[in-house]
């Protein structure tokens, strides 16, 4: 086969995924799609965690996914929790015996933390957080809060990439399976630089924030905890998740992985409800692109209406109950 | 130990942005500027370090036109101890990018001999959120992202971080040196006062071309354009819960 050595380096496509105890977490199907859409194929998709029986369920799911081709499966005690040294040095040596054009992450705070460093170690730029590709090596992305958005080329030889997941359909189910290979372990797999201590993660019945069909919203005029709680009640009859404004979390009204902004979860449901809330641009580059915004406040000045396609001007106390109310009939 | 804190000139959180005239940025004329706020807080966790008597010596650096020395002022009067101006004319929300950064940085820990370095989870202007993590992975050290806790042992060889993940919290314990990383809710930065402000303008401040240093400055993306984005049409304001319910449903938001 010498005459491969002489050909064009060929394209080619790996995902690195993000799951959560034996699920896979829904940004990596996103991300997956945006492989397909770069046309570097084959798309092979790295599974790599501490747990084997979590990894290998992993691994089986995204196999059968539209547009993956192969799946590398690696189950390490390195790689428990996804630290960024150990599994940033996983990939290291996998591309090197795969040479991959492309390797790409879900954006979520997993591939935020590794694709840098997996790039860093490359001597290759990252393009974060594209909401588009024009091309296997043009992305657009979205820079000053999501208020422009920038094309680029990428001049390096290995485009380490993260995908917004709003921007990009999950990929669906194919019914075929891919076949799953295992991958090498380098040498040293534990850098023995990071430990994980403990995790602390919110309980939660309602749809996931990052992929609710439907989000309802507070800020800083729900004045308190307990009337944050009005909005679970709204959420739950419309079967949506609860989301904040970064005031409503400092605040301390709720928790602070419900913020929705330019620093914290991108969102883009088929209904965005935001109740007393300002609209400054920071939270605004986080919910901007839903597909119908209701705003309720009643400061009808509020930088929130600009963009609403339906504002309700009026106290959110005795609109929340009227609503609800309506919403049951 | 020697803290090292990276801060970056930005186009102030509160304005708002034109595209330029040759649709290759943002319009940078005559438009307010501040240190990013994620630099902040990363410059007032290492100035607790130092008034807890953990660190002896903060440093800030910034890089970019001459104008950053006024951000790296400002990092010396909230109470670093001196400050070093990497020159670079390269724009710094475009062309000079994360990789280069890191490159520079990577060099400063060098001649330094930092034993932790603080910057922010990203710039606003750029949104990266890659250069922490690019200097960690060059210098092979530990990497503790969005932190919203941070606490050094007492033999200073490890740190425990409180990092903000999807889902939650996750706390990690990374041996030292070690870059870490801010999330907003790690503090809440001071306003300096005027005698400090005074002070600060003593303060050494040390100029280095970054042409000098022997890293490859050349930006890894070009831009090919910047365009605004996607203009939402014009709402509507309704006059009751009813009639919003009712447009909803009309329009198929809600069942």
């Amino acid at each position: 086969m010498w005459a491969l050595g002489i050909r064009r380096r060929a394209l080619s496509t790996l995902v690195v995924a993000d799951h959560v105890k034996g699920a896979v977490q829904p940004a990596t199907l996103n991300a997956i799609t945006a492989a397909a859409s770069i046309g570097a194929s084959p798309v092979r998709v790295l599974v790599t965690g501490g747990d084997k029986g979590a990894v290998d369920s992993v691994a089986k799911s995204v196999s059968g996914v539209d547009g993956v081709d192969g799946v590398f499966a690696v189950a390490h005690d390195a790689y428990s929790h996804l630290l960024a040294e150990n599994v940033s040095s996983l990939v290291v040596n996998l591309h090197q015996k795969e040479k991959f054009s492309h390797i790409l992450f879900p954006a979520t705070t997993f591939g935020k933390n590794v694709a840098p460093r997996l790039a860093a170690l490359l001597d290759v730029a990252v393009v974060s957080d594209i909401i588009s590709v024009g091309g296997p090596d043009t992305f657009t992305k979205p820079v000053y809060a999501g208020n422009a958005i920038a094309t680029v080329k990428s001049k390096d030889p290995v485009k380490v990439v993260t995908v917004r997941p709003t921007a990009f359909a999950a990929a669906a189910s194919s019914g075929k399976s891919a076949s799953i290979a295992d991958a090498a372990v380098p040498d040293q797999p534990e850098t023995g630089l990071t430990k994980w201590v403990s995790e602390d993660i919110v309980k939660s019945d309602r749809p996931e924030l990052a992929s609710a069909k439907v989000i309802v919203a507070g800020g800083r005029a729900l004045k308190s905890a307990e009337n944050f709680n009005l909005l679970y009640k709204l959420a739950d009859i419309l079967n949506g998740a609860v989301g904040a404004s970064r005031a409503a979390v400092d605040a301390g009204f709720c928790s602070n992985d419900l913020q929705i902004g330019q620093t914290g979860k991108v969102v883009a449901p088929d209904l965005y409800i935001a109740i007393g809330i300002s609209g400054a641009i920071q939270h605004l580059a986080g919910m901007k692109d839903s597909k119908v915004i209701v705003a309720i406040n009643k400061d009808k000045e509020a930088p929130i209406f600009q963009i609403a396609d339906y504002g309700l001007v009026g106290d959110l106390f005795t609109i929340i109950p009227a609503l609800e109310k309506a919403l049951s009939k | 130990m020697r803290v090292l804190v990276g801060v970056k000139r930005v186009v102030d959180f509160a304005v708002r942005v034109r595209i330029g005239a040759d649709k290759m940025g943002v319009d940078l004329a005559n438009v307010k500027m501040s240190m990013n706020p994620f630099c902040e807080i990363a410059v007032e966790e290492a100035v607790r370090l130092k008034e807890a008597k953990i660190a002896s010596d903060v440093v800030a650096v910034s890089i970019g036109p001459k104008q950053c020395q006024e951000t790296l002022r400002t990092a010396l009067a909230m109470g670093a101890d001196r400050a070093i101006h990497i020159l670079s004319d390269l724009r710094t929300d475009r062309d000079l990018q994360p990789l280069a950064v890191a490159k520079l940085l990577a060099n400063i820990v060098g001649k330094e001999k930092a034993d932790l370095v603080i910057l922010g989870k990203q710039s606003i202007d750029d949104d990266c959120n890659q250069t922490g993590q690019m200097l960690a992975g060059l210098l092979s050290w530990p990497q503790a992202t969005f932190a919203s806790k941070l606490t050094i042992a007492d033999d200073k060889k490890n740190a425990t971080v409180v990092r903000e993940i999807d889902g939650g919290l996750q706390t990690i314990s990374c041996v030292l040196p070690a870059v870490v990383t801010c999330d907003l809710r790690l503090n809440e930065p001071r306003y300096s006062s005027l005698p400090n402000i005074m002070k600060a303008r003593k303060k050494p401040l040390e100029t280095l071309a970054a042409s000098d240093l022997g890293v490859d400055l050349e930006p890894r993306l070009q831009t090919v354009s910047v365009a605004p984005p996607p203009e939402r049409k014009a709402g509507v304001i309704v006059e009751s819960v009813d009639e919003l319910v009712a447009k909803l449903k009309a329009v198929g938001a809600v069942p």
